[in-house]
């Protein structure tokens, strides 16, 4: 069985982003980067997929400028046996990484897509459930637990009132969520080898797919600032502004 | 033109979530149709018909949405779509699982949890877990778009619009439903609740979750939790609020024993008042909530709660 695994590289999870003063975007260039961690969680499963045996073959797929190298690097430490690399320096929305996905779907033909639920950069939610409908396949999204059965995977979801699970013929798509697994520590002979793994690069181009799309970020803004807040000495004082100050209780 | 409002139901309630959303729908277009889609589910076509400013509600009554399963539902909403300019869902697990699978379909972007609406194709939506917020244009044919529930006031009743059935569509028979676990809850709705009392890793276990309780039942609050309280085990994952969990806005949040990360922060900042119980003054917690008490939450929770109650009689 053969592993897909779409990553992105953002914004590392532990900066505080802010946008530029003059509200044009969000500048970048000097921040640290990671492979978005749920992207983390889904290498991570498909790595134990191949390590148990189920999977033949995982590989990670990036599209983003030469920098996401690091990231695809990353993920062939992880585990994976080679890597994809489509090449634009364009941030591209949703519905065009997933046009391109399921092009790159339709060269590798994998299995199983494992990809994350949600960039923490753009907080779409969007790109695994599009892709799966583009190729026609079913999705497993939010996943905190995945079975392989007879030629399907068994995904249990998180969701809004607790947890749901279905099954899905294969080939699927599965978006990760938080607890399906904890993305091991990557040790240095792993990061050695992985810089000997293949890593392929092409420009965005070479898919041939449309990059257009209707929906543009015009500009942005500091979220509304909250009042400063106050320091209460106990539960006396607590309550007493909360009944009589803020009048919530 | 017409907007259509996908319904969010257990098939026999229609959900408050619904409500925000015809009210974010009423924002864009001059007329709003609500599509209900489930098995045994004519209670809620009439309740979605009573809301105010629908005119006509889409009852597709049919075992093949008995889970609501993406795919099928999807296929629905894309047998309509081109009817309309706008399709909006609430941006709960359940509309983010189905829209994008919408828009895909149709080949057009997706407007992810707005919070604000400009215009007919301008919005405003959170990103980099609310720390910026961005106003994006969608020009495309048929926007396609999930909203935040809580950015959002529900529409009232008094409304009398139409019901008109609508075939099921072909079920692309992609996914199967195995089994569900919900969690059971006297409390208020996580999202919907006038009161969330939270905790986090500092509340240490499950057992130190009734502490919590015994407040909330003071306030007849909902309880959530940070993902270190979730991933930890003691409560369950449909507690976790923030960036990647539920988003909630009360009228007063109490995070006890909760850092603060930019992640949970996102979930909870829209909350009229925070308050922050932590021993540790230097958390961010501490730092942003409207009143902090910094000390023990094993201490301070029960004289809370027999303060409140001292306040009641
Ligand atoms: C991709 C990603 C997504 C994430 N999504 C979310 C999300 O949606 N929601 C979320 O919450 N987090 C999320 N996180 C995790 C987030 O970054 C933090 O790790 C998490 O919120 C920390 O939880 P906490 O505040 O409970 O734990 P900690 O940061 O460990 O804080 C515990 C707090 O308890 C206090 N404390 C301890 N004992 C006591 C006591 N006896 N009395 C009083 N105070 C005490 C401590 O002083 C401390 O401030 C996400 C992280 C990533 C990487
Ligand atoms: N540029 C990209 N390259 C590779 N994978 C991506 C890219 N953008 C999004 N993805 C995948 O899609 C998931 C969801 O992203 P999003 O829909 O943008 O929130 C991510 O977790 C990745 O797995």
């Amino acid at each position: 069985m053969k592993v897909l695994v779409p990553v992105k590289r953002v914004v590392d999870y532990t900066v505080r982003v802010r946008p530029r003063s003059d509200g044009s975007g969000v500048d970048i260039a000097n921040l640290k980067m990671s492979m978005n961690p749920f992207d983390e969680i889904a290498m991570e499963e498909a790595v134990r997929l191949r390590e148990a045996g189920v999977a033949t073959e995982v590989v990670a797929v990036s599209i983003g400028p030469a920098a996401a190298q690091d990231t695809l690097r990353t993920a062939l430490a992880f585990g994976a046996d080679r890597a994809l690399l489509l090449e634009t320096e364009e941030s591209l929305a949703p519905v065009v990484i997933s046009r391109a996905l399921a092009a790159v779907v339709g060269e590798e033909s994998p299995d199983l897509v494992l990809m994350g639920k949600q960039a923490i950069d753009d907080d779409c939610n969007q790109t695994a459930q599009m892709l799966a409908a583009r190729v026609g396949w079913g999705q497993g999204t939010f996943a905190c637990r995945l079975e392989m059965g007879d030629g399907e995977v068994i995904v249990t979801r998180e969701v809004d009132g607790g947890t749901r699970t279905v099954a899905l013929g294969l080939p699927a798509v599965v978006s990760t969520d938080l607890r399906l697994n904890e993305p091991r520590y990557l040790k240095l002979p792993n990061i050695m080898k992985a810089k000997k793994k293949p890593l392929d690069r092409r420009p965005l181009d070479s898919l041939g797919v449309d990059t257009r799309s209707g929906i543009r970020m015009v500009s942005v803004a500091e979220p509304p600032a909250r009042k400063p807040g106050v320091r209460v000495a106990d539960v006396g004082e607590l309550l007493d502004k909360l009944k009589n100050e803020a009048q919530v209780i | 033109m017409t907007v259509l409002v996908v319904a969010e139901h257990d098939h026999r309630h229609l959900a408050d979530v619904t409500r925000r959303t015809v009210s974010a729908a009423l924002a864009l277009g001059d007329a709003v149709d609500v599509l209900v889609a489930g098995q045994d589910c004519q209670a809620v076509g009439e309740a979605a018909a009573a809301l105010e400013g629908v005119s006509r509600v889409l009852l597709c009554d049919d075992p093949t949405y008995a889970h609501q399963l993406a795919e099928p539902l999807a296929e629905l909403v894309i047998s309509l779509a081109s009817d309309y300019s706008a399709v909006l869902a609430a941006a709960t697990t359940q509309g983010k699982d189905f829209m994008p699978r919408v828009a895909a379909r149709l080949d057009v972007a997706q407007v992810s949890d707005i919070t604000g609406i400009e215009g007919p194709t301008t919005f405003e939506r959170p990103i980099y877990a609310g720390n910026v917020m961005a106003r994006v244009i969608c020009e495309d044919p048929i926007r396609v778009i999930t909203v935040r529930p809580t950015a959002f006031d529900p529409v009232g009743e008094g409304g009398s619009a139409s019901i008109e059935t609508v075939p099921a569509a072909q079920d692309p028979g992609l996914s199967r439903f195995v089994e569900e676990s919900l969690t059971e809850s006297e409390r208020p709705e996580l999202g919907a609740a006038r009161v969330v009392v939270s905790g986090g890793r500092g509340v240490g276990s499950a057992e130190g979750f009734q502490l919590l309780e015994s407040l909330a039942d003071e306030l007849n609050a909902a309880i959530g939790a940070s993902r270190a309280a979730v991933d930890a085990g003691f409560v369950p994952n449909d507690y976790q609020v923030g960036q990647t969990g539920k988003v909630v806005a009360p009228e007063l949040y109490i995070a006890v024993g909760i850092s603060g990360a930019i992640q949970h922060w996102a979930g909870m900042k829209d909350s009229k008042v925070v308050v922050a119980i932590n021993r540790d003054e230097e958390a961010p917690m501490v730092q942003m909530a409207d009143y902090a008490l910094v000390g023990d939450l094993f201490e301070v929770l029960p004289a809370l709660r027999d303060g409140l109650r001292a306040l009641k009689s």
